[in-house]
């Protein structure tokens, strides 16, 4: 197939991919909506630690799911599971899309941010439907959809740069590490984003929002598992510098947001380990971690330039 | 925030005396409440490096915020704002930051080798009471418990009638190296700044340069570096060759697609010569000391003959681009050697000459396919070269000077735009200008920095360290032998892998009612 084929292929398959995220997060919000309501149990009955060195325990009083009065409809269930299908159909055209175009430019395809916010789009629902085939997270499924549809929709309609090459400072192997390693760890952040904003949303009791205790236990895996890939994203990035501009840390807009956005992360971390946060407090240090993420990935790159502003080199 | 929480941990309000004042300080500074807030600090007191232009990484915008609002940029620089990661605030909280990190690790590394030793407490009587529990019936003694679990990588501690087991000591190790290489990280970083240095340097086509002070631009040394201490390494630039996207996608026409520089190599004064391609990414290494290729340009070749018929001008003269995409570039030639009057010229040099819309002349593609030099005007006069004074060679004269000069061409009476080996006569037999021919220019940094290595491997040990310190967990098993059956209980201390230490529990439940197996 010709460059131009494959180019046109890819564009195809991200609105494809735009459209069966689409209609997955339809099923899984019916699902939610119509399924059971869940409540948190009062947090009763903690073991008392023989030891108590460091960090207070975390083997979570069990959640139960206390049946709503009427018993939801069978098809709900139903819904849930075509939207998985879809969400799996969906994610198969947006990695597709990021293949086609890797084919057509013959070069890493995460070289400008339309190609870096698909791939990240694909790092997030990637990071959902890895995590749902060892423990069942399908109730994160809508809001982890409407992240993906708003992300790629975002890219097609104001981010869109037709398919060619990178300047030569984005020409090298390390594009392949460190924005690889970013993408991943910024889908898994997004995973935990989500899970924080429906944490504030969702009240105590009894609600078709998933438990807050679900919510913030897979936040907290998806920044454990995140934590250490940004830490490494950030350190390929300096030594990528240290090739292309002759300093592995300058004090870059991007750097300087990274070197943010890694103390925020680190600063959850440590705010449940020594500091005992939980629930509410813990989940707004991780938003705030969060919106530096954000800030980084779309105010430094519109706002701040920079080196990082895959503009020309040395300018 | 983070403070109110760890207010238990704060250390006691003094007493009286010096000594109490001191060790209240070192205490504060070490406190954990106290790092966090400095890490904090240290990240938010990074952000205004991020949103105001700083002076090392864009001069040319701080020099415009000095014209367009005075007020601001004196407020601006009063606070050190231009120069943010140079300043003294921002030092200090590295530095606060950095004693604090030492105060917290070396308690740390004691109560760590401590633990190392330490045996596994006795089993809890209740074990019941614990998160994972679970009963066999069948016979299990102390001793074959004990083996079982050691077998597992326990360590285990036996007593009466139970066994106390624990695992996961790489977390502390994790986290201890995770703190200890950051420190690390922080004194690489610094050394870098003190025996390390950077500059930058232009150099055309066909010139060389070698590592010496005075032949840099700009040279920003570290404090402890000494001018004899640089790596006397020299090179001349053969060729520059850029290359351009010339079809497909109409808005990425002009592209750069590569850069590359061919250059020829001398590591010391009396060694052989050898040639290198310089390209982006690929920068030249010369024990420790890195050469990258961070920009280039054009230096057309210009050949000034004065009134006298005598040579006063022949040489390259690099072009400051104005318009990157189409590499549009602004030229200033001075001849103040020339007879009868000193020489100006400004300059235009098109890479690929082409109508601008409402008259006269742009470039419309950055490689340099139909180069062309248009003189803007030429000058005659006094440029107060010899008056002492410096002088930027990208300017003609000062604007109090140039008011003083002499035009001989300007507007409409500027000739038709030059192409390679034309030349264009001034009035009055003054002179002429001749375009040579089309050489490039292109800019290095040159850097050696002592602390990048110790850098990287810091960096790498703590990624490496922190996901041993998030990744593992720590873990107990107590097992109670009574009456031909065995309790078995499980619990782990570490944060949020309940759900992934039952599977585990199970696991080694299973070890451990393995029947005869392993008994022999
Ligand atoms: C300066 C004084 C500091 C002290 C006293 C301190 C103390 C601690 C302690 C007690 C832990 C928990 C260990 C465990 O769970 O077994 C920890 C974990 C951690 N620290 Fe620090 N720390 C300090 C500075 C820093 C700094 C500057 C960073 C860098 C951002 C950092 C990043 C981390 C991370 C990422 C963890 C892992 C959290 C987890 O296990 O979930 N720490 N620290």
């Amino acid at each position: 197939m010709s460059a131009e084929v494959l180019a046109e292929a890819s564009d195809q398959l991200v609105v494809g991919a735009v459209l069966l995220y689409l209609a997955a997060m339809i099923g899984f919000a019916l699902e939610l909506a119509y399924g059971r309501a869940r409540t948190d149990a009062p947090a009763k009955g903690r073991v008392k630690q023989p030891v108590t060195v460091g960090a207070p325990q975390d083997e979570a009083p069990g959640q139960v799911a206390v049946p709503a009065d009427p018993e939801p409809p069978a098809w709900a269930g139903t819904a849930g599971k075509v939207g998985m299908a879809l969400a799996w159909v969906g994610w198969a055209a947006n990695a597709s899309a990021i293949v086609t175009r890797g084919l057509a430019v013959e070069r890493w395809p995460w070289g400008n941010m339309y190609e870096f916010v698909v791939a990240i789009c694909l790092a997030a629902v990637t990071a959902f439907l890895a995590t749902q085939l060892r423990t069942n997270v399908r109730f994160l499924g809508p809001f982890v959809m409407v992240v993906a549809v708003l992300g790629l929709g975002a890219a097609v309609k104001f981010l869109y740069t037709a398919a060619g090459p990178v300047v030569p400072a984005l020409n090298s192997y390390w594009i392949a590490i460190h924005v690889s390693a970013a993408i991943l760890a910024s889908g898994l952040f997004i995973v935990a984003g989500a899970a924080g904003v429906l944490y504030l949303i969702r009240g105590d009791g009894l609600s078709r929002l998933p438990t807050r205790s679900d919510l913030e236990r897979v936040a907290h895996r998806a920044i454990v598992v995140a934590f250490p890939i940004w830490t490494f994203a950030v350190i390929a990035g300096a030594l990528w510098a240290d090739k292309a501009w002759g300093r592995y840390w300058g004090w870059d807009p991007k750097e300087v947001w990274s070197f943010i956005t890694w103390v925020a992360y680190a600063a959850y971390l440590h705010a449940r380990v020594t500091a005992g946060w939980r629930g509410r407090a813990a989940t707004i240090v991780q938003l705030v971690a969060f919106a530096c993420l954000m800030f980084n990935l779309v105010g430094v790159n519109i706002f701040l330039g920079g080196m990082h502003s895959y503009a020309d080199v040395g300018n | 925030m983070a403070v109110q929480e760890m207010e238990k941990q704060a250390p006691t309000p003094p007493g009286f005396g010096p000594v109490a004042w001191l060790r209240w300080t070192w205490r504060t500074l070490t406190s954990m409440k106290t790092a966090l807030l400095l890490l904090f600090l240290f990240a938010l007191g990074s952000i205004p490096g991020s949103l105001i232009p700083q002076r090392g990484v864009e001069p040319d915008k701080v020099a415009q915020i000095y014209l367009n609002d005075p007020v601001r940029a004196e407020w601006y620089q009063r606070f050190q704002l231009f120069d943010v990661f140079n300043s003294v605030w921002f030092a200090a909280i590295y530095l606060l930051l950095f004693t604090s990190l030492v105060g917290c690790i070396v308690p740390r590394t004691t109560t760590y080798f401590k633990e190392l030793r330490r045996r596994p407490p006795a089993a809890p009587r209740h074990l019941s009471r614990l998160p994972h529990h679970t009963v066999l019936d069948e016979g299990l003694t102390v001793e074959v418990a004990a083996r079982r679990l050691r077998k597992l990588r326990f360590r285990v501690e036996t007593g009466d009638g139970w066994v106390s087991a624990e695992k996961g000591f790489l977390r502390e190790t994790g986290n201890l190296l995770f703190h200890v290489s950051l420190l690390g990280l922080l004194v690489a970083v610094g050394i870098g700044a003190v025996f390390g240095y950077r500059g930058n340097v232009l150099v055309v086509e066909d010139e060389g340069f070698a590592n010496t002070v005075a032949a840099y631009d700009r040279f920003m040394p570290g404090n402890q570096v000494s001018a004899e201490s640089l790596e006397p390494f020299s090179f001349t630039l053969d060729e520059f060759k850029a290359s351009y996207q010339v079809g497909g996608d109409p808005t990425k026409i002009g592209q750069p697609l590569d850069f590359s520089a061919h250059l020829k190599v001398k590591d010391a004064p009396g060694a052989p010569q050898r040639d290198y391609e310089l390209k982006v990414n690929e920068p030249l290494e010369i024990n420790g000391t890195q050469t990258y290729l961070i920009g280039n340009g054009y230096a057309p070749f210009f050949r000034i003959t004065d009134g006298k018929g005598q040579v006063a001008f022949e040489g390259a003269v690099p072009c400051l681009i104005e318009f990157p995409a189409t590499r549009v570039s602004g030229c200033v030639l001075k001849a103040p050697d020339a007879q009868p009057g000193q020489l100006g010229f400004l300059m235009r040099f098109l890479p690929t000459v082409a109508p601008a819309q409402g008259g006269g002349f742009t470039s419309s593609f950055p490689g340099d396919l139909m180069p062309r030099v248009q003189v803007l005007g030429a000058f005659t006069g006094d440029f107060g070269v010899r008056s002492g004074r410096p002088q930027s060679v990208y300017e003609l004269a000062p604007p109090e000077i140039m008011k003083k000069l002499k035009p001989l061409v300007m507007g409409s009476t500027a000739p038709k735009p030059l192409a390679p080996g034309q030349s264009f006569d001034l009035p009055d037999g003054l002179g002429k200008l001749e375009f040579v021919a089309v050489k490039e220019w292109m800019t290095l940094q040159i850097a050696y920095d002592p602390g990048r290595v110790p850098a990287l491997l810091a960096a790498g040990l703590a990624t490496v360290s922190i996901v041993f310190s998030l990744v593992i967990r720590r873990r107990r098993v107590f097992v109670r032998v009574k009456d031909g059956t065995a309790e078995v209980g499980g619990l782990t201390r570490t944060e949020g892998s309940a759900a992934g230490f039952a599977e585990e529990f199970a696991d080694i439940v299973k070890v451990l009612s393995a029947g005869d197996k392993d008994v022999r």
